[in-house]
């Protein structure tokens, strides 16, 4: 199994420090892996801190402590040739399709900007015929090349950065949030695209989401995160069919389905979270959903449950479920 | 339940930029009963948050227009030819609204308690320090622990959870006999979007407010709207009772929305069905019906001529051309009954 692993976390920390002795721990202690070819999905609520570890586990920051292989090479001490190689490999698709392009750079520009860097194409040709390739790939066509961004709907920007992280022929993306800015009937449109690439050209993803049917829909394996913790990790249909952790179960709970025949009957067994998200600046000693949470003890007030393995590739960090 | 409460009947709102008119609602017509939830669903630009403003009379004219011939009926009463002082009483007495964005919504500079206070104050004679108690109870009943202390306290000092209760407080503040609730969840997460629901349900059951809930998910829907209004590109396609619309879907668009989004409880790991191409541009909107570009049954009529709605049981209304058919397409499921 561990020979094709192409990327390993390990006890990855990442606190910022915000001055006057306050610290606040977006990722705390976090460790999975991902192996060559799947798609790992990481769930959580608004400031869990998914898309710290997301940048984090690409070196966009720098760790507090802790280990990103890739490859079995640590990300962070990468230098030179190797950390050149690393981004070509290791791609970013960013959430705000409106934020992340450059209004000011053609659409050409904006795809071949990585063809350059890594040089990618011998001449001119071809890398005009590469643009219109990873165009037309996307569902775009070559006479877009020279417009600006402002020309395009959201769906359409969201291919034309899903074009770009495509462009250096990465082996891994992370993908923040892709469609959360996009319409029904678009996410659709997108999710079914990014499905494809990864059976065509045999990506490996991190999706980061907050919406986790789509998760479900796209993910081999499902991590879920709860203020800088992964408090579970298995495969998808097993964390839908029996999530263990407390906080899975009211997550899941929560989610409406289209469906009014079966919203009348989940209306009785639904869990309901009191409360709110506590701040993850100088967080409660031991299990942090431990104020939310209906089983909690005294034990878990106290100590912070680990990760244990539950049998069938699944594992929870919960007392109540560990006993 | 049979009493109407609000009518809306041809409405039409174009904003005037320099691209020329966007059409944003083109001849909407619905009404809402005593005590019943309606849901309007729709895409970004589909002109759900545009018909909500109109029925406020949030429309700013110029740029935006309300075309003649739109006639909003609030018990009776038109809407549209309410004077100041009228309209005063009708905007947060009557009928409330709550917003998407709950920080861009309240003043960041009162505190919570004053900005309740001043809907109370308007409407209602009474002392400051009575409608400061009164503010204090309203937070009480939308959940908020600790009301004494937090009615002094700043939008920027609530979550954004309890941003969107204390807009609610505001909303419930003179008891309306309508709340317009336009995406009042989108910007939540989704535990905090089931409590801020159930709120909603509950106070709804108690006062018997009738509630129009504007959103983009289907999910929200289900849970909460005895009918349902389903728009696209400014025009409704469809509209029925909640049961009949998830189960029963007549047009295409909603069939294909229904198709398009995953589901928790279903094994769904094939692709799915994506409706190809984006929705039309509103400045020369399709002469057709307006899903005719990305319909996968799109015919010759479609473009030319705009679909009648066609009529099923439970009033249960879609317009779409392909109940004109002696035959329904082989591959549309949907279209089995009630062809004309």
């Amino acid at each position: 199994m561990s020979d094709n692993v192409i990327l390993e976390v390990k006890n990855l920390k990442k606190h910022f420090d915000l001055g006057h002795g306050r610290v606040l721990k977006a990722v705390d202690d976090v460790s999975f892996t991902i192996r060559e070819g799947e798609t790992l999905g990481l769930v959580g609520e608004s400031g869990c801190g998914k898309t710290t570890c997301g940048r984090t586990c690409l070196g966009m920051y720098k760790k507090t402590s802790g280990q990103v292989l890739y490859k079995g090479k640590d990300v962070h001490a990468l230098k030179g040739a190797e950390l050149f190689a690393f981004k070509k490999d290791a791609q970013l698709i960013f959430q705000d399709p409106y934020a992340s392009l450059d209004p000011r750079m053609t659409v050409s520009d904006i795809i071949a900007e990585g063809i350059d860097v890594h040089h990618l194409a011998k001449d001119h040709g071809e890398r005009t015929e590469r643009i219109y390739g990873l165009l037309n790939l996307v569902g775009l066509n070559k006479e877009h090349a020279n417009r600006f961004i402002h020309e395009f709907s959201g769906g359409q920007r969201q291919r034309i950065g899903i074009a770009r992280a495509l462009a250096v022929q990465p082996k891994m993306l992370v993908l923040d949030e892709p469609i959360s800015a996009l319409d029904v009937s678009i996410q659709a449109q997108v999710v079914n695209m990014l499905i494809g690439f990864q059976q065509e050209l045999g990506l490996t993803y991190l999706f980061i989401a907050h919406d986790l049917s789509m998760v479900k829909h796209a993910s081999d394996r499902v991590a879920v995160m709860y203020l800088g913790n992964i408090v579970e990790i298995t495969r998808s249909e097993e964390l839908y069919s029996h999530p263990l952790h407390p906080y899975t179960q009211a997550l899941l709970s929560a989610i409406p389905i289209p469906d009014p025949v079966i919203e009348k009957q989940r209306e009785n067994t639904r869990i309901r979270l009191e409360g709110e998200v506590p701040s993850p600046i100088n967080p409660p000693a031991g299990c942090k959903f431990a104020g939310r949470c209906r089983y909690a003890t005294d034990r878990c007030r106290q100590e912070t449950p680990k990760l244990v393995d539950v049998g069938s590739d699944h594992h929870v960090a919960c007392f109540t479920v560990n006993r | 339940m049979s009493e109407k409460l609000l009518e809306i009947k041809d409405l039409a709102v174009s904003y005037h930029g320099y691209a020329g008119e966007v059409q944003s609602v083109r001849r909407v017509s619905f009404d809402v009963e005593k005590g019943e939830t309606v849901a309007i669903v729709g895409e970004s630009g589909c002109g759900k948050s545009v018909t909500a403003k109109a029925i406020m009379r949030l429309i700013k004219t110029p740029p935006a227009e309300i075309k003649d011939g739109s006639r909003i009926l609030f018990k009776g009463e038109d809407v549209l030819k309410f004077d100041d002082r009228r309209l005063r009483e009708y905007r947060g007495g009557e009928v409330a609204i709550i917003f998407q964005d709950a920080l861009a919504a309240l003043n960041p500079t009162m505190t919570a308690g004053k900005q309740i206070a001043e809907n109370i104050l308007h409407h209602v004679k009474m002392t400051k320090k009575e409608a400061m108690a009164q503010a204090v109870e309203l937070l009480r009943m939308v959940g908020i622990p600790q009301p004494e202390q937090r009615v002094k306290q700043y939008p920027h000092e609530f979550s954004g959870g309890m941003r969107q209760r204390v807009m609610i407080a505001i909303a419930f503040a003179c008891n309306p006999q309508l709340l317009i609730a336009d995406e009042p969840t989108t910007a939540l997460d989704v535990t905090i979007q089931s409590q801020i629901i159930d709120l909603i349900k509950k106070l709804q059951q108690e006062k018997g407010t009738s509630v129009i809930m504007i959103t983009h998910d289907l999910g929200v829907v289900a849970n909460i709207a005895h009918r349902i209004v389903v728009m696209y590109s400014g025009k409704i396609v469809e509209r029925g009772c909640s049961m009949d619309l998830f189960h029963h879907p007549k047009h295409p668009y909603t069939n294909a929305l229904l198709e398009a989004v995953p589901r928790l409880d279903l094994n769904n790991k094939q692709v799915l069905a994506s409706i190809e191409g984006t929705p039309p541009d509103l400045l020369n909107p399709p002469k057709g019906c307006p899903f005719s570009t990305r319909c996968r049954y799109c015919m010759e009529i479609c473009c030319r001529e705009q679909p009648p709605a066609v009529s099923f049981e439970n009033n249960h209304e879609a317009s779409c051309w392909l109940y004109f058919l002696k035959e329904a397409p082989a591959d549309a499921p949907f279209v089995k009954e009630g062809r004309v």
